[in-house]
């Protein structure tokens, strides 16, 4: 690289990266996915998933779960950050790792394929409460739950039986035991 | 049943709800039913812009001078996207603006219709907040919202949009209610703890220094009161930043100069050398900073907030205090009073040493100049303005540049809300039309744009708004025919390739200035400079100076970026450090 003349500033180290799991329960009116998207892309954080629904209709409130990766101090940053948008109510932020919590997403795979090919996937697919949604001679859809990372795996395990479409919802999470968070 | 209301009365109710005074504006088809209701409001005057980027920096101005959200009127399509310069700007400086824009009618919106965009989307990262009015039932509610929103917690912009046809709407309307709730952010967090630590932390320091910013002047001026009995209470030397000046009197000796790139030799000396840091409504900006890996690494570092997101997001702080400014140093003082009264001397002796080594980088004179009788030198012709006008309350404006930095470093400012200059967006044209908003704000007062020829020019329009409300603001422009700061920045770290940096053909500014019904005045040598200088302090109306300077001087001292605070490069006047090296250029 040429020696930069007047470089604005010059990066610094950069930390480890951490996978974290934030949850935000937002008012549901317009554009306020839009607030939370563009604040993670406008200050160049990461999105690796993204989910969200109306959760609660009286209150208008939908819940929002975003998997993103980061040091420790951006971690922070997009949990302050969050919490300053108006519609923001409040924000949950829990490490993968964490085992207080459950992480889940679901995936619908459609394998075009021979009977016999059919079913090797659909053996693959057991632990992961497979349901089929659909069957034909030469094709099925099936659902299946697990986390992101098993379904990764498992989109690149039956790719060569004959996986030609995935989609997936994005992980969702939630505490264990009887606590909620505040 | 109560009265039901147009939209734009609705708009209007609520300004008047609010006390506000002026509107900063430009008409437009999208916003013709609001502009029609005028009329019927005798409190609220409209400050007709000659664009509605000067619209929003008006009310920039007014925000800043007076302590007061800025409101400004703009139309659909252009007349948003025109605005979107001066929210980002009060965005970045923390300005509290409520900017109302009309749109096209809702049965329109997403058609391309004339005069559309979609300023919601254009202005959402730019904005504290914004909204896009869609039923009336809501107008009175956003209202009374987006004032709150826009003045509490760190202040800054907010939008509302509101289409044509809700203009016309009828319903009726929703009182601001004093005491309502909304979704509100809390602020003043701070446990009496922290405040302890932070006395703990005090009463332990040997080499101490406070560095302060806009935070305390948007805390209000008891803040810059609180301030002060503060400072003089633990006897720590204290350093500014470019947006806290007049927090504490420029002139006191307590007070080290500003800090940063163009920071004086014992500020940024301090900084790095210093046990104890205290930050008080800063946001250690890059350009403070320099190298975040050698940014004073000796220290222990307490930062005193309003925005819990400010803390950490650059610097690790071993304790962050989230509170209002006034609050927290409040009740420090309290607790020092109370209950450790034998700080106050036990410190000052403590520190002693460190005052000692600070007049000694106070010798450097790192603001000093070789001064001209030849040509007028810029930081000659600053201090001849600061020497002519300390005896008023005067309000000095800026453009962006190098005039901005000598502005800062020889006017010195003794009280908040004097200073008004644009330091996180940097926008060139930004005085002129502050001044205007200022003016506005603060009639009977000597209101002076420390310009720059090549800023000056980005907005030079808004002197028609000056002379159509007969405001007296002086524009003072250091004219050195350069981007002036470019120009420096290609001398020192480019091989002098003056790459696009020359204006050629520049206006006759005293041409320039009677052109617009103003008065012109031209400055060339050194001798005639004060009585210019006091012609256009007396003259009772607009005034355009063209002050020809010397256009190869340059702002120093400098830390180049990406440097940390003890390599400063200092001026012509230090012999030893008079150019920058190989391996500094490449840093910069």
């Amino acid at each position: 690289m040429p020696s930069p003349k007047s470089a604005y500033s010059i990066p610094t180290k950069k930390g480890k990266l951490d996978t974290h799991i934030f949850v935000v329960w937002v008012d549901n009116e317009a554009g306020v996915l839009a607030r939370v998207v563009g604040l993670f892309s406008g200050r160049g954080y990461n999105i690796e998933s993204l989910a969200v629904a109306e959760v609660d209709a009286t209150k208008n409130i939908s819940r929002i779960t975003i998997v993103t990766t980061g040091t420790p101090q951006v971690i922070d940053q997009i949990k302050l950050q969050l919490k300053k948008l108006v519609p923001v109510h409040k924000v949950a932020d829990f490490k993968r790792e964490d085992k207080k919590v459950i992480f889940k997403e679901m995936a619908l795979l459609k394998i075009v394929a021979q009977k016999k090919k059919i079913e090797k996937c659909l053996k693959e697919c057991k632990k992961f409460n497979p349901v089929i949604l659909d069957k034909t001679n030469k094709s099925v859809v099936v659902q299946i739950t697990a986390l992101r990372r098993e379904i990764d795996k498992m989109s690149k395990k039956l790719k060569p039986y004959g996986l030609t479409s995935t989609s997936r919802t994005g992980a969702i999470a939630m505490t264990r035991g009887a606590e909620t968070f505040k | 049943m109560s009265k039901l209301y147009t939209g734009a009365e609705i708009v209007f109710k609520c300004l008047e709800d609010q006390d506000v005074e002026y509107i900063f504006g430009y008409p437009g088809g999208a916003v013709l039913p609001i502009y029609d209701e005028l009329k019927n409001h005798s409190t609220i005057k409209h400050i007709l812009v000659r664009h509605e980027q000067g619209a929003g920096h008006a009310a920039e101005g007014y925000a800043r001078s007076s302590g007061k959200p800025g409101v400004v009127l703009v139309t659909s399509g252009p007349g948003a996207t025109n605005v979107v310069t001066a929210l980002t700007d009060a965005y970045m400086d923390s300005v509290p603006l409520i900017c109302i824009s009309g749109q096209v009618p809702t049965h329109l919106i997403g058609t391309d219709a004339f005069q559309e965009c979609d300023t919601t989307g254009i202005t959402r990262p730019c904005t504290k907040h914004n909204w896009l009015v869609k039923d009336i039932k809501d107008l009175s509610k956003v209202m009374h919202e987006a004032f709150k929103v826009a003045t509490t917690g760190r202040p800054g912009p907010v939008l509302i949009d509101i289409p044509k046809d809700i203009q016309f709407a009828k319903n009726n309307y929703v009182k601001l209610k004093k005491e309502k709730k909304l979704n509100e952010k809390k602020h003043n967090k701070f446990t009496e703890n922290e405040i302890d630590q932070l006395i703990d932390l005090i009463s332990k320091a040997k080499k101490p220094v406070i560095y302060t910013g806009g935070g305390v002047i948007n805390s209000g001026p008891q803040a810059s009161e609180t301030l002060k009995e503060f400072v003089r209470l633990i006897g720590f030397p204290i350093t500014s930043t470019l947006q806290g000046l007049g927090a504490f009197p420029g002139d006191d000796n307590q007070f080290i100069g500003m800090l940063g790139m163009h920071g004086t030799y014992e500020a940024n000396n301090a900084m790095h050398d210093c046990d104890l840091l205290i930050n008080i409504g800063a946001r250690f900006d890059d350009r403070i900073t320099g190298k975040i890996d050698e940014f004073s690494p000796k220290s222990k570092k307490v930062h005193i907030d309003i925005d819990p997101s400010s803390i950490n997001k650059i610097i690790k702080v071993d304790l962050a205090i989230v509170g209002d400014v006034n609050e927290v140093i409040k009740s420090a003082i309290k607790k020092i009073n109370k209950k450790q009264n034998g700080l106050k001397d036990s410190n000052k002796e403590k520190i002693s040493k460190w005052w000692d080594q600070i007049q000694k980088w106070r010798t450097k004179d790192s603001l000093g100049f070789i001064n001209s009788d030849k040509e007028i030198k810029p930081q000659h012709a600053v201090k001849r303005l600061y020497e002519l006008t300390k005896n008023q309350d005067t309000f000095i404006t800026t453009e962006v540049g190098q005039h901005q930095m000598w502005a800062a470093q020889h006017y010195k400012f003794n009280k908040p809300n004097r200073w008004m200059t644009s330091g996180g967006l940097g926008t060139m044209g930004y005085g002129l039309p502050a001044a205007v908003g200022v003016q506005i704000a603060h009639p009977d007062k000597l209101v002076i744009d420390i310009a720059g020829e090549a800023s000056v020019l980005m907005t030079m329009q808004e002197m028609s708004t000056a002379v159509q409300y007969n405001l007296p603001i002086k524009i003072f422009i250091l004219n050195n025919q350069y981007m002036g700061m470019v120009r420096q920045w290609q001398e020192l770290l480019h091989e002098k390739n003056y790459s696009e940096s020359y204006s050629e053909a520049l206006p006759d500014f005293v041409k320039l200035a009677e052109a617009y019904g103003c008065k012109g005045i031209k400055a060339d040598n050194p001798q005639e400079l004060d009585d210019k200088i006091q012609e256009m302090i007396d003259y009772k109306g607009p005034v355009i100076f063209d002050c020809h300077v010397d256009p190869n001087e340059n702002c120093f001292p400098m830390i180049p970026s990406g440097k940390p605070h003890n390599q400063m490069i200092l001026g012509p006047n230090d012999k030893e450090e008079n150019k920058i090296t190989g391996k500094g250029k490449s840093l910069v």
